[in-house]
């Protein structure tokens, strides 16, 4: 049987020098470089011990040289905070996404997100827990397209046995750790009789090594049904990339959309933490009105994979109440605050 | 050219494919509805089981392709697709053998019957022959498979016409196209360009364009914002079931597949629901809903909402009601209440 150990795998933390730790810092497009310069600011006050060597990378950057340097940096840190860069996509299609880029060059292999319910923030459902455990760097995102013949495109998906299987073990390890007691794998394997058929596969495999855990499998359609109607059925979900995205966008909406939820990117060379949902909110720049509580929850989680977990619970208990009993919210979780008064306030808590 | 056809003046045929499990109870109160409410249709009953024709290709019974050939409009059950058995979905058959091209799914919030959502009332296109369900699939070597999803100028640009032209037949005002450029830039960018340049035409219809995943997140957190959306396949095929799921589900959610030259079968998308067939409890709704879209694709505006009225009445007065949707009536009663309202229309 095929087997991935993954202390092989997974890039374990950098060790602090001196104290302290280095990490990249890429602010990216839209409101990226303010939120991130918000959570510089939070680090202060909070006497957290990480330096951001920055890279200035974004959607104007037309140097492949310039992204090399930021995959440099975030190999030599071993770990990165990140905003968006925006892409274009009337671009031709040589003009890559510089996020995937990033992801694939790093082999940030498994992408994390934590879905919950937030304090103050209105929701539709409530009680949602869910932990979407996406494989990040093949499937759909593969890059490989072409127009056989005029006016008919064939875009390749591709599957690998190593890929699926790594991140079904990621996905059974993090559940242990975790205490959590089922995993869900979604697939289309009814249509995609091979390459699903070969992910569920990989599925089962591991699972039959996790007895304590509950595996349980989901169609990709039916599964987005299930979620907008009894979304606390689920606990941990594993699944190829775009059917992450799909639910990763599902989950983000129904528990308060996309300035609350962070996610994490772990890899073989490193570790990469930025918003849940990586988008630019280009339409809120210089307005002062964007949710900093993803990319602050992301930064948290950074501190977290670095072992400092104290930063971090000071961090996140100034954040919970700022929204929460303080009720000084953004506009998108119905508050009116600026995101300037809710940094405030999280500083003010910090102390 | 325009895909809602008049079919005004005489009796119309329609050829019904009752189905497999709760088909044939849900497929009996439409019929009886329909008699109630004298909607000049003939019912021609066909069986559609997948048999192996000259040369060993699965095809649908030739009785009920003529039948098909004939009426041009169908009404469907769900039908049993064996795992295990050798052959294919006998929906994708019946896609494939009358080349209907484009899945049409209104999601309506049903009054009366509660959800965390109101007032959604959106349509999904699907593109329903090609993308990711090309059914195209190699294993490169051991371990690694590749799938091609396939997306055609010709194939676009019709569900893109489709598109606005449903959303003009129907009084809609805005078409979104639903794509993931950012990542399948060729793919989805054709697609993409198929509906810019459609959209051209159709300049009393706003259009907008999206990613997927912006949409599923401002589906969820408000639907209301969202008008007629059209996409490839499987983006299609997801979206669709998350509609579905806003207004209740799969029992309450009606479809239609829609070919060329008016070519159209509309079917319940529930499975067959073995548990509870031949019991007298399955929910004709999605069924009805279907044949009321059917209907109105037929020009039979007036028997529609006389009908679709009925329907909401009865599930909105919650006394009678089925099981799945929290009431304990019997689908004959249910059925029964129906066309009593229909009757207490004239
Ligand atoms: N931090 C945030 N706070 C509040 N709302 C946000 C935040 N980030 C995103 N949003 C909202 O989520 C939605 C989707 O954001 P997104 O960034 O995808 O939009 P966009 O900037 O127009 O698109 P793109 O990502 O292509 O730049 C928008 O309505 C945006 O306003
Ligand atoms: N029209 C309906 N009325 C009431 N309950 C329904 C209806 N359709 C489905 N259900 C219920 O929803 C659940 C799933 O039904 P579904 O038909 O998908 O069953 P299935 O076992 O998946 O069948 P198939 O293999 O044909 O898809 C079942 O519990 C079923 O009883
Ligand atoms: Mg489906
Ligand atoms: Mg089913």
């Amino acid at each position: 049987m095929f087997t991935t150990d993954l202390s092989q795998v997974a890039a374990s933390p950098p060790a602090p020098k001196g104290g302290r730790y280095e990490a990249t810092l890429i602010p990216g497009d839209g409101i990226g470089p303010q939120l991130l310069e918000h959570v510089r600011q939070v680090f202060v006050k909070a006497a957290v011990p990480v330096d951001f060597e920055i890279v200035n990378i974004n959607s104007r950057t037309s140097d492949d040289k310039e992204v090399m340097k930021a995959i440099a940096s975030l190999q030599k840190n071993g770990v990165g905070l990140k905003g968006n860069i925006q892409t274009d996509h009337n671009q031709p299609p040589n003009h890559k996404s510089k996020n995937l880029l990033l992801r694939t060059k790093l082999d940030l292999f498994a992408n994390v997100i934590h879905h919950k319910c937030l304090p103050g923030v209105k929701t539709r459902h409530s009680g949602i827990d869910i932990v979407i455990i996406r494989e990040n760097t093949e499937g759909e995102y593969s890059w490989l397209e072409h127009e056989s013949v005029p006016g008919v495109v064939e875009s390749l998906r591709i599957i690998t046995r190593s890929n699926s299987h790594r991140i079904a073990q990621y996905a059974f390890e993090h559940a242990r750790k975790h205490g959590r007691k089922k995993v869900t794998a979604v697939h289309k394997a009814n249509i995609m009789k091979l390459a699903d058929g070969l992910f569920l596969e990989c599925c089962r495999e591991v699972a039959s090594g996790f007895p304590d855990i509950k595996f349980e499998q989901l169609i990709v359609d039916n599964t987005t049904m299930q979620l907008v109607s009894r979304p606390t059925q689920f606990d941990v979900m594993v699944m190829p990339n775009l059917y992450g995205n799909v639910v990763n966008s599902v989950c983000a909406g129904l528990v308060g959309g996309s300035g609350l939820v962070a996610g994490a990117n772990y890899g073989t060379k490193c570790a990469v933490f930025e918003s849940g949902t990586r988008n630019t909110g280009k339409s809120l720049v210089n307005k002062d009105i964007a949710n900093p509580t993803a990319m602050l929850l992301a930064s948290c989680l950074m501190l977290d994979y670095l072992g400092l977990k104290e930063h971090s619970n000071i961090i996140r208990k100034a954040i919970m109440r700022t929204m929460g009993e303080l009720n000084i919210r953004t506009f998108d979780i119905g508050g009116s605050a600026s995101t300037q008064e809710v940094i405030n306030s999280i500083l003010h808590q910090i102390k | 050219t325009s895909v809602t056809r008049g079919f005004a003046g005489g009796i119309q045929t329609v050829t019904i494919i009752p189905g497999d499990g709760i088909g044939p109870e849900i497929s009996d109160a439409v019929i009886k509805i329909f008699d109630s409410a004298q909607v000049p249709i003939h019912w021609e009953e066909r069986n559609v089981t997948a048999i192996k024709g000259p040369g060993g290709k699965w095809m649908i019974p030739p009785e009920a392709k003529e039948s098909m050939d004939k009426s041009k409009i169908g009404l469907k059950g769900p039908l049993k697709t064996p795992i295990a058995a050798g052959h294919p979905s006998m929906n994708l058959l019946l896609r494939k053998t009358f080349d209907l091209y484009a899945n049409v799914r209104p999601c309506v919030s049903i009054e009366g019957y509660k959800t965390p959502y109101t007032d959604v009332d959106l349509v999904t296109i699907r593109e329903n022959t090609e993308g990711e369900y090309s059914g195209i699939e190699h294993v490169i070597v051991d371990g690694v498979v590749q799938s091609i999803k396939l997306i055609t100028e010709n194939a676009s640009q019709r569900i893109a016409q489709f598109a606005f032209e449903y959303a003009r037949n129907n009084q809609r005002s805005t078409v979104t196209a639903v794509h993931k450029a950012n990542i399948m830039r060729m793919s989805d960018g054709l697609f993409l360009r198929k509906c810019r340049d459609v959209a051209e035409n159709y300049k009393d219809i706003k259009f907008t364009e999206m990613y997927l995943d912006t949409v599923c997140l401002n589906m969820v957190q408000d639907p209301t914002s969202f008008d007629v959306l059209v996409m490839p396949n499987l983006y299609g095929d997801i979206l669709s079931d998350l509609c579905a799921g806003l207004i209740g589900g799969l029992g309450v959610t009606p479809s239609g597949n829609i070919g060329a030259n008016g070519v159209a079968i509309f079917e319940s998308v529930h499975g067959t629901a073995p548990d509870i067939a031949g019991k007298d409890l399955a929910n004709p709704t999605a069924l009805l809903l279907s044949a009321v879209m059917m209907l109105r694709h037929m020009g039979l505006h007036d028997h529609a909402k006389k009908i679709e009225k009925a329907c909401y009445d009865t599930i909105e007065s919650e006394t009678v009601r089925t099981k799945d949707l929290g009431g304990n009536a019997k689908c004959s009663e249910f059925t029964n209440e129906i066309c009593r309202r229909v009757r207490d229309q004239d």
